[in-house]
């Protein structure tokens, strides 16, 4: 049990996804000007990623991993060289499933994260957390664990973001650096700050 | 041929993918601190926004509308594996400081961004000019970085170094700060002031203005 609950403290804080790896981001500048969008946006975030990596994490130990075919009686087989297609296929056929899913069951879910759930699949967050999960060598409970931490992490970061934009609008910035060019240095700092993280031991 | 030119140069300076467009900014951060990945990164991302535009352009009618972003990644990923084949199999080090970057070219906004706004609408060649210009304003952006980050953080250029620093006997004390993630956000939040700077008409608009200093008298 610990050792899950450290692996969630470090997915969230010491890796944080947006600010030490730096994944997601274009959606990360663009969409946090709005600290209820940002939630919005997180959410999501959290959800799919709860689903796509310890999905993709059955489909690489499964079906990918050398040596995995062996109950198909192809047992020199090494198709991970094919992961990067199938796990991006995995998430856009989940981000649409769960798209039609919500907006068939819960309607008001569904108009909370509606517009944010295609832009999803080309989050390089989602995509991020199955390629770390697979060189890290995650098994299955632990991707659970990692998946969600991921996403806490991704979704705590755009929502401070946008807490610090929404105030940052009334403060006079230098002509050049309006608009993208503080918000990269208002990230740097939040970056700064989430690496007093990285002396935690766990 | 200056729409070729407009093409092919309109994206380094005055419609860049990172400073203007906010696309590709993940991998932009992430692989500059070394100036010989980021230029492996830079070609990889380069030859493959040049050649899924070029092939999606080749097929843009017959891609049925509701399908299409499923075939642009199908066609982004499958270029992307042949990438990465080609980085285990003849530089494996730098293929291993990349580590998952590579693979997240399939998700790099740039190619995605150019595929869905240009190689849908434009014929093969220009697509495939189109691809090589934001290639090119993407990997300026990567190699000004990075050499700010790899010169200041550890006194080299390519590994060779430049300052003799402190530990070897010189002069340069290198700042450590410039090798870790949040200086990546600062230096590029630097370049874009500079640019914007020199290319005034990028400039964004306040939201709020603040108003001009008001005397007791005059506000009565």
């Amino acid at each position: 049990m610990e050792h899950y609950i450290s692996l969630f403290i470090k997915a969230v804080f010491v890796e944080n996804m947006a600010l030490a790896f730096f994944l997601g981001m274009c959606t990360f500048l663009a969409l946090s000007k709005k600290v209820e969008t940002a939630i919005g946006l997180g959410i999501a975030v959290v959800v799919v990623l709860a689903i796509t990596v310890p999905l993709n994490n059955l489909l690489y130990q499964n079906l990918l991993v050398d040596g995995a075919l062996e109950w198909a009686g192809l047992p020199g087989v090494d198709l991970s060289f094919l992961g990067l297609l199938s796990y991006i296929g995995v998430i856009a056929a989940v981000v649409q499933i769960l798209e039609m899913t919500l907006d068939k069951y819960m309607p008001a879910l569904y108009n909370a994260l509606g517009v944010f759930l295609p832009l999803i699949t080309v989050n390089c967050a989602i995509m991020g957390a199955s390629l770390f999960m697979v060189e890290r060598d995650y098994n299955f409970s632990e991707s659970v664990v990692y998946g969600v931490g991921a996403g806490v992490g991704w979704a705590l970061a755009i929502a401070a973001l946008a807490g610090i934009r929404e105030k940052l609008k009334y403060s006079d910035v230098p002509a050049g650096l309006r608009g993208l060019g503080i918000t990269f240095i208002t990230v740097g700092l939040m970056s700064l700050g989430f690496m007093s993280f990285s002396g935690v031991q766990l | 041929m200056s729409n070729v030119k407009q093409v092919l140069f309109g994206p380094i300076l005055a419609n860049n993918p990172i400073a203007l467009q906010i696309l590709g900014i993940c991998s932009a951060l992430a692989v500059t601190s070394s100036l010989s990945v980021s230029l492996v990164m830079a070609i990889a991302l380069t030859l493959v926004t040049a050649f899924s535009s070029f092939f999606i352009a080749i097929i843009r009618n017959h891609i049925p509308n509701s399908i299409r972003i499923i075939v642009q990644m199908i066609i982004i990923a499958s270029l992307v594996i042949v990438v990465d084949q080609i980085l285990k199999a003849f530089a494996f080090e730098i293929s291993k400081q990349l580590s998952v970057f590579v693979g997240l070219i399939i998700t790099n906004c740039i190619v995605m961004g150019r595929a869905e706004a240009f190689a849908m609408k434009n014929g093969p060649v220009m697509s495939f000019l189109d691809g090589i210009g934001n290639g090119l304003g993407y990997s300026v952006m990567l190699i000004i970085v990075a050499i700010f980050r790899e010169l200041l953080g550890a006194g080299k250029l390519f590994g060779i170094e430049i300052f003799a620093t402190v530990q070897n006997g010189g002069w340069y004390q290198p700042n450590g700060l410039m090798l870790l993630p949040p200086s990546a956000f600062f230096v590029i939040g630097l370049v874009i002031w500079a640019l914007r700077a020199y290319k005034t008409d990028q400039v964004e608009e306040p939201d709020f203005k603040i108003a001009a200093n008001s005397r007791a008298q005059e506000a009565l």
